[in-house]
């Protein structure tokens, strides 16, 4: 029953998506093909006669002179399936295509990113509210919480000035060096690394405000609780107190909360990606943008909306391994 | 209220770095010619020196100007959309709170279904629809707001909900006090910290929201917008060709925008859930 319950949501949250995306750019008057075109015969190549009988018969290929309504069941009946349609700009290639090429970039760096910065930061607002720990432990923890109001772009901005412009330790941009044949050689995973440092210290320091902020607030309102006290008093170590008792119970907030912020991080990373010119899926977003390339700019959008739609049902559906409490409750 | 400043530090801070921006603003304003903001004005790619305080870009824009005009129409985008977003959620949320019933039921199942959307990828969408050489400071205001009314909804109407059940409304309802003169008598006045505190979170979303719009090249291009000036430095590969500081200031500049609004923020909610006060 909970599961259905959660499966339906995420259907529905999908849908809405998709209709947004389905209607607010028909709402506008820009058709996607004619800008396509345009920009094609500015360039030279046809002249501005032919252009419309061009955009005329391209427009029914790709059954834009259907009526609306069922051009609409057309596009959620695709996007059920994943079929976002094909890329106008590298023509032949399907948008999931150009996707799935990208993915791979993408899925790395958050994963990576995402996990250090919510175990970093929990570990540090947990140290920058626990009472026993020493004062100067407790000061560096609170000031990390200025980090709140950097975004990982702007971070990941002074990071290249100081590191890679000033310093010149770290590549300025790019997935590898230039001249490299990707290739799964040890050198070549090596360099691939080296130019995703940077790019993941913005992602992680510019995330970790957050965590560290709610985590101290959560640890603050947790100290008074009778069961604490009661654990103190009966004489358990402070490790254990601060493992079992305080950490534990302070992390179930926390896991909705990375639920919540599971678009954020997204978006962010695709960001940073752009900034540092990585292949992700940040740059083909970047890309489709640069070159009116519509259903590619709509198809990312809906996939990463599915994709957290899906995530945050999933620890949703989790959460009951982590709260005992939970769990009782359905059954 | 000296003395609470003096208590809640990151109030202070944030009220004084907000208050430096707008002396920095102000007085850029009244100097600058604003001509100078725009492509083809001075000498292009000049390093910041005493004639050009933060240097010129590629197109010939000063930077220091381009800086004064970006913080002043950030500030528009902000103030705008996170006041608009203010608005609908106050009304949205004693609407549901206080008539519940259907349209409580409602309101929420929208936000609710709305909320897991990131909200950046739809402002993506809808700035893309619109004709690149249309989209203005207004523009942009308005498909941030279009998207960022869920929280402030949200927060109000569950804040309205545990007060309707509070004595004093109570006591007001056995006064004789109709719905109307209760909402903004007795209602109104104590909700105004939380109003606050989503007003400074609106104006915190609507500054990110347009400006990662307008790094990603979403922005109005024309514009000295903080963003725009770092998709365009990007564009021309500003780090690889030695222009350090065209993207630099503008990025300095938004911390600080960014970090004021977020401390002020935080102060504020320090003010209105005083359990949040750390016992030192």
């Amino acid at each position: 029953m909970f599961v259905l319950k959660r499966l339906l949501f995420v259907i529905l949250v999908v849908w809405s998506a998709s209709t947004i995306t389905f209607f607010i750019p028909r709402i506008s008057d820009i058709n996607p093909i004619r800008e396509r075109f345009a920009e094609l015969a500015r360039l030279g190549g046809f002249s501005a006669g032919e252009l419309e009988k061009i955009v005329e018969s391209y427009s029914k290929a790709f059954g834009l002179d259907k009526p609306l309504m069922q051009q609409y069941f057309d596009y959620i009946g695709g996007v059920m399936t994943l079929d976002f349609g094909v890329s106008l700009n590298k023509f032949p290639k399907t948008v999931l295509m150009l996707i799935a090429e990208s993915l791979p970039w993408t899925i790395g760096l958050i994963l990576v990113t995402t996990i250090l910065s919510f175990v970093i930061g929990n570990l540090v607002g947990a140290l920058a509210a626990w009472p026993l720990s020493p004062k100067w432990v407790r000061g560096i923890s609170t000031s990390f919480i200025l980090f709140q109001g950097v975004p990982p772009v702007l971070l990941a901005i002074l990071l290249i000035f100081f590191v890679a412009f000033k310093l010149n330790i770290l590549p300025i941009a790019g997935a590898y060096s230039i001249g490299t044949i990707p290739d799964f050689t040890f050198e070549f995973i090596l360099d691939v690394l080296r130019h995703q440092i940077l790019p993941g210290i913005a992602l992680i320091f510019g995330s970790l405000g957050t965590w560290v902020l709610s985590m101290r607030g959560m640890g603050i309102t947790i100290q008074g609780e009778d069961y604490v006290v009661f654990a103190e008093h009966k004489g358990l170590s402070s490790y254990t107190i601060f493992k079992d008792y305080y950490l534990r119970n302070a992390l179930l907030p926390q896991v909705t909360a990375f639920a919540l912020a599971l678009g954020n991080v997204i978006t962010s990373a695709i960001v940073v990606e752009t900034i540092f010119g990585l292949p992700g899926l940040g740059f083909v977003l970047i890309t489709a943008i640069r070159s009116n390339d519509f259903l590619v700019i709509y198809g990312i959008v809906l996939f990463i909306t599915i994709t957290v739609a899906v995530l945050m049902a999933l620890v949703e559906l989790l959460y009951p391994l982590l709260d005992p409490r939970v769990r009782q409750g359905q059954e | 209220m000296i003395n609470y400043l003096k208590r809640n530090v990151s109030l202070t801070i944030g009220l004084g770095l907000l208050i430096f921006l707008i002396l920095f603003t102000v007085h850029g304003l009244l100097t600058i010619e604003f001509k100078q903001a725009y492509p083809l004005a001075v000498r292009p790619k000049q390093p910041p020196s005493l004639k050009y305080l933060f240097g010129t870009d590629f197109f010939g824009r000063d930077l220091y100007t381009a800086m004064v005009v970006g913080v002043w129409q950030t500030a528009i985008i902000g103030l705008l959309a996170g006041a608009a977003g203010t608005i609908i959620g106050i009304v949205l949320g004693f609407i549901s709170a206080y008539f519940s019933g259907l349209v409580d039921v409602l309101i929420k199942f929208i936000c609710q279904i709305l909320t897991p959307i990131p909200a950046f990828l739809i402002q993506v969408v809808i700035a893309s629809s619109i004709d690149k050489r249309d989209v203005t400071i207004i523009t942009m205001a308005i498909v941030v707001f279009l998207l960022s009314w869920m929280a402030p909804t949200l927060v109000i109407r569950s804040q309205v909900l545990s007060m309707r059940e509070r004595q004093f409304v109570a006591v007001a309802k056995l006064s004789g006090m109709n719905s109307l003169e209760i909402i903004f008598k007795e209602i109104f006045p104590n909700l105004l910290p939380f109003i606050a505190a989503a007003f400074v979170a609106q104006v915190f979303q609507a500054v990110f929201a347009s400006f990662y719009l307008a790094v990603i090249g979403l922005g109005p291009l024309r514009e000295p917008l903080l963003g725009n000036t770092i998709w365009a430095a990007q564009s021309q590969s500003a780090f690889f060709n030695g222009w350090w500081w065209w993207p630099v200031g503008p990025s300095l500049a938004m911390i600080l925008i960014l970090g004021s609004l977020a401390m002020i923020n935080m102060g504020l909610d320090e003010m209105a859930n005083p359990r949040i006060r750390n016992k030192e």
